[in-house]
């Protein structure tokens, strides 16, 4: 009688209280439903998200409730509003500076295209600077678009294969927003 | 409120005007008066806008003590809708929107600028509130302002060119700081 034999008896003892799966599946289960947003929030889109993050909508229900407002301690970049030209370098900044793993979610009409702006001042999608995940037009968008997008954002991170999850650094590179400073 | 028609041009002067009118109209200082849809409107000079802005701040019968809002206006390929632009070759306006909180009275005030000189003293030294609206108004417009504490760019970067608002900049170009000019 060998080691790993075991009984039906005790299979049926145990089957209430163990569960067989991957790793990669489980780290990803884990990772879907606890966001931590980075709130990088610009514009009008702002007030639709505190509506959002509010109890009527309540993201809180998909997990991701907390927003942290260091990008160190985030892992999901809510792009929120418009980003102009001015903004662009700071937007880079922030998400080289967050840890991996980390999403992006394109919030609203003015962060996936520029939305009606399309002058000097306006960065035509955040697409041009970092990679996005998900895309939400609107303007602004009805907080069930939000939470769409966000169940959208999750079953992509269930798909993910854990290892090739790294983004690295934006593809414009570091950002230097040092002249914005000083200007 | 003062009175005048509301077809553009008043008839009768308020209180206001019609000071402005006496103190104002014998130095030769006035350009041109309206009145549209009751908002009192004197047109100077830019050289004399110190002189203007000096009255009308400590006159004990104006006291416009508050500063509501200074901007520019381009009239590039418009200049005849204004019949006192054209004799100056003006293309820019500077507009002052003055309020009295003591008398509960208000003005405006337009200054004509050519491009070739388009200078005008500050008014920074009369109502500090006019610090950023002067540098707003120089960032979008190129309007330079005298004697201005620290004339540089406020909405836009350093390094950008041009100024954006002008009627005559590319509404096409584009001066990213990072990324693609798209």
């Amino acid at each position: 009688m060998g080691v790993n034999e075991v009984t039906p008896g005790e299979v049926a003892a145990l089957s209430d209280s163990v569960i067989i799966t991957q790793l990669s599946k489980l780290v990803n289960w884990g990772r879907k439903y606890s966001f931590f947003l980075y709130p990088f929030v610009t514009a009008c889109c702002g007030m639709e998200f505190m509506s959002v993050a509010g109890p009527r909508y309540d993201i809180d229900r998909f997990g991701a409730a907390l927003p942290r407002f260091s990008p160190r301690q985030a892992d999901l970049l809510m792009v929120v509003g418009t980003i102009s030209h001015k903004q662009a370098p700071i937007l880079v900044k922030v998400y080289n500076q967050m840890a991996e793993p980390k999403w992006v979610f394109a919030y609203g009409s003015c962060t996936v295209s520029g939305g009606m702006y399309n002058n000097y001042a306006t960065v035509q999608g955040i697409d041009t600077l970092i990679p996005v995940d998900v895309f939400v037009p609107g303007c602004p968008p009805r907080p069930e678009m939000v939470l769409d997008g966000l169940i959208m954002l999750q079953e992509k991170v269930v798909r993910e294969p854990r290892i090739n999850l790294t983004r690295g650094v934006s593809p414009l590179g570091e950002a230097d927003d040092r002249k914005i400073i000083a200007g | 409120m003062s009175q005048g028609d509301n077809k553009g041009y008043g008839v009768v002067d308020s209180a206001v005007m019609a000071r402005v009118r006496a103190k104002l109209g014998p130095l030769g200082l006035i350009l041109h008066t309206h009145n549209q849809h009751g908002d009192d409107t004197v047109v100077v000079q830019a050289d004399d806008i110190l002189q203007v802005m000096e009255f009308l701040r400590h006159d004990p019968a104006m006291s416009f003590d508050m500063m509501m809002d200074l901007t520019a206006v381009d009239y590039l390929g418009a200049e005849r809708t204004h019949p006192y632009l054209e004799p100056l070759k003006a293309r820019f306006e500077v507009v002052y929107h003055l309020y009295s909180v003591e008398k509960n009275h208000r003005i405006r005030v337009k200054a004509p600028l050519t491009l070739e000189n388009c200078y005008i003293n500050s008014v920074t030294g009369i109502w500090a509130g006019a610090d950023w609206f002067e540098r707003e108004a120089f960032d979008l417009y190129g309007v330079v302002f005298r004697g201005h504490p620290n004339l540089k760019r406020i909405l836009l970067y350093e390094g950008f060119e041009g100024h954006p608002l002008r009627k005559d900049y590319d509404k096409f170009k584009r001066q990213p700081l990072i990324g693609p000019v798209n």
